[in-house]
């Protein structure tokens, strides 16, 4: 399809993993999803599929986000001000903010997916692609995706994120009908599953000084004006303790230039 | 909730694909290094961490039925687990959960 790419004229040796084909590729990623990956996101997706029956939203509506607008936090955060009465406009604002990270994670990674690549712009392929990067695939894959024939990157993301994807969406059905025919207290401690692993989650990030500070800050102001304005204190606490905390970390940057990332 | 969650849905679809698709135009373009990215992140995780303390602290749904004391002991529990068990999320998030259904059953019985 592509004209002659340098990478296929090296020797197979040069890179660490081969799949010997792009199809080899893509079954290569789907196999690295099967278990730790597919299982940790689908315990979180079962918990979701439980907010959501939890929440008053039907079992389409549960699936459906799963499907198209696949980032668990801003499926939340939807979620949430959807509950609390909030206005559309809130709710976009503050999927938009939860989500806006996914931005730079695509430019950091499509231009390993698309290394070798003759086409001066991205495709329809990396377009559609796009949609499948979320954490987890994009740390896979900016990990090991740098070590394969560039032929075999985006088949191999794509193997990896549609098996993980695939199944958040089969969980979240599960949790959904798990609400319905298991006893209410084991519901909560479902329901709680996300909370719970994303206070663990930050808590390792605590230590990286780029993210302490928005973390701590968030944790304080979130609570506090939720009371205040249930509708905007999420955007708010995005937008005042994200930017606090931005300056304070500009601040300590040129403090200690050289004091790495921890 | 005079709106339908389907609109909401529908929004938060838009948004989320939005993002993804400005990456893919901006690749190559942009350094995602940048103060502005670096910004982006701060806002990200505050409204994270604002979302997660909310959820814990003052939840909606069947949650808010729960004594305060009973989440915040749940997260206390898998704390205490996770650093524990060498930082294992599994073990913790599980901890955290198996605790909170005991405690309300113990409390509902």
């Amino acid at each position: 399809m592509e004209p002659q790419s340098s990478p296929d004229r090296q020797a197979s040796s040069a890179w660490t993993h081969d799949f010997g084909s792009p199809a080899g590729a893509g079954r290569g990623g789907a196999w690295a999803a099967v278990g730790a990956p597919a299982l940790v996101l689908g315990a979180s997706y079962v918990g979701f599929g439980a907010f959501v029956h939890q929440s008053g939203l039907t079992f389409f509506q549960g699936v459906a986000s799963s499907i198209t607008g696949w980032a668990l936090p801003g499926q939340i955060a939807l979620i949430e001000i959807f509950v609390a009465g909030g206005s559309l406009l809130a709710a976009a604002i503050a999927v938009g903010l939860a989500n806006a990270r996914l931005m730079p994670m695509v430019v950091t990674l499509l231009p390993i997916l698309r290394e070798g690549d003759a086409a001066p712009s991205p495709r329809l392929i990396h377009y559609l692609s796009a949609h499948f990067i979320a954490l987890t695939g994009w740390a896979v894959a900016m990990q090991r995706c740098p070590d394969m024939n560039p032929r075999q990157r985006l088949p191999f993301f794509l193997g990896f994120t549609l098996v993980i994807w695939l199944s958040t969406v089969f969980c979240t059905a599960l949790g959904f009908f798990l609400v319905e025919v298991l006893p209410p207290t084991v519901t909560l401690g479902l329901v709680f599953l996300n909370p719970l692993y994303f206070m663990l989650l930050f808590t390792i990030d605590i230590v990286r000084r780029d993210r302490r500070w928005a973390l701590l800050i968030g944790v304080v102001l979130g609570p506090l004006l939720h009371m205040i304005t249930p509708e905007w204190g999420l955007l708010i606490t995005g937008l005042v303790g994200g930017s606090l905390a931005f300056l304070i970390t500009q601040y300590d940057r040129q403090r200690n230039p050289g004091r790495g990332k921890s | 909730m005079t709106v339908s969650a389907w609109w909401f849905l529908l929004v938060g679809a838009i948004v989320t694909y939005g993002w993804r698709a400005a990456g893919v135009a901006l690749s190559g373009r942009i350094d995602p290094n940048s103060a502005l990215m670096r910004w982006v992140a701060c806002v990200a995780y505050a409204l994270l961490a604002g979302l997660i303390a909310r959820l814990i602290v003052a939840p909606q749904g069947a949650l808010g039925d729960t004594a305060l004391w009973m989440r915040l002991s749940s997260a206390g529990v898998a704390l205490l687990v996770y650093f524990i068990f060498r930082r294992s999320i599994v073990l913790g998030v599980t901890a955290g959960a198996l605790w909170l259904m005991a405690v309300t059953t113990l409390a509902g019985g």
